[in-house]
């Protein structure tokens, strides 16, 4: 148990954050702060991102990850946060979302 | 997000102690909460409600969008005592998300045969809250019948206020306990905070049955934490 324990520290976004830190990384934060209908992840769920791209963490079930990773870039470069927005996958159209149905807002910022 | 704002979440976190990280979505500022903490008007009403609630959420006061991430420790539950039953409750305690430690300093009882995925203090329960005290966020369950190894853990339940607390026995024998923690100082309302007899009325007769009773006692208890019974009586 205390093994499982050890583990779920280890993979905890927040604390890989501080961590990057103070590797000297640049890292963004990204957080679920609104949730519509059936939302995979609950509010305060968060992923984090460095610069290349490395990502911990999660704010749907894998759906939306690739398009917050990417917009985490833009935000790391200008520093201004950011609000997405990602609702019901548009197959037609190859837009990310989420196949759940539900509606997300996810806040996305630079951390210093 | 600051940085320094982020290492001081993490070191509260870390303490198990319970804080809500305010953000103003406008500016992108934000600040620690800590419980206790005094924030004015409607902001601090909304704080108070994700202290007690556990849950975060975006919220307008001032004119300002604030999204509040209510961090919570996560629930540990205590046994007390490395019984059959425990052998049960432990595991099912954990697959459900609850840091899970036993106490019982009957070694016969405490070892890492019976009990191979679990924290395991073979020691008594003075020894052990010593290092380890009970608080806010611990549910305890006493498991032993026994006074000298149940109720050190039940008066320190009592008085770190855990948010359950559970004691096995016959109603004799929890007559019998009640009785001691009156004769201890304590008030007939405060021991009325143990639940005797332990776990949910679904007619469990086997030791995991059992466990599956008090899991979902200690679950609705977590789940409802600074919602009077009453309140949810109604919301049920």
């Amino acid at each position: 148990m205390e093994n499982v324990q050890a583990h779920d520290e280890l993979r905890d976004p927040l604390m890989i954050a501080e961590g990057w830190m103070r590797e000297g990384k640049d890292v963004a934060i990204a957080t679920v702060v609104e949730t519509w209908g059936s939302a995979p992840r609950p509010t305060g769920s968060h992923l984090v991102i460095d610069r290349e791209g490395n990502f911990e963490g999660s704010v749907s079930g894998g759906c939306v990850e690739g398009a917050v990773v990417a917009e985490a870039a833009d935000v790391l470069e200008t520093g201004k946060p950011r609000m997405l927005e990602f609702g019901v996958a548009d197959e037609t159209a190859w837009r990310v979302g989420l196949s759940c149905g539900g509606r997300i807002r996810v806040y996305v910022e630079r951390l210093g | 997000m600051d940085p320094h704002l982020l290492k001081q979440l993490n070191a509260e976190r870390q303490a198990r102690r319970a804080v809500v990280l305010v953000t103003d979505l406008g500016d992108g500022r934000d600040r620690l909460v800590r419980e206790g903490d005094a924030v004015s008007g409607d902001l601090g009403l909304a704080v108070e409600k994700a202290f007690r609630s556990g849950k975060s959420g975006t919220i307008e006061a001032e004119g300002r969008n604030f999204f509040l991430n209510a961090h919570l420790p996560p629930p540990k539950l205590v046994l007390v005592g490395a019984v059959h039953i425990s052998q049960a409750l432990a595991p099912m305690a954990t697959l459900a998300g609850f840091d899970t430690e036993i106490i019982d300093p009957r070694t016969a009882f405490a070892t890492a045969e019976r009990f191979p995925d679990v924290v395991l203090h073979a020691e008594w329960p003075e020894e052990v809250l010593k290092e380890r005290p009970f608080d806010a966020y611990t549910a305890v369950a006493a498991l032993t019948h026994d006074p000298k190894i149940d109720d050190f853990a039940l008066v320190s339940a009592l008085k770190a206020q855990a948010f359950y607390i559970g004691a096995l026995g016959s109603k004799k024998t929890h007559a019998r306990r009640v009785g001691r923690l009156k004769e201890a100082g304590f008030a007939e309302e405060v021991i009325g905070r143990i639940h005797a007899p332990i776990g949910l009325s679904i007619g469990a007769a086997s030791p995991a049955e059992i466990a599956v009773a008090v899991l979902a006692e200690i679950i609705a208890a977590f789940r409802s934490r600074g919602v009077g019974a009453a309140e949810m009586e109604k919301a049920a």
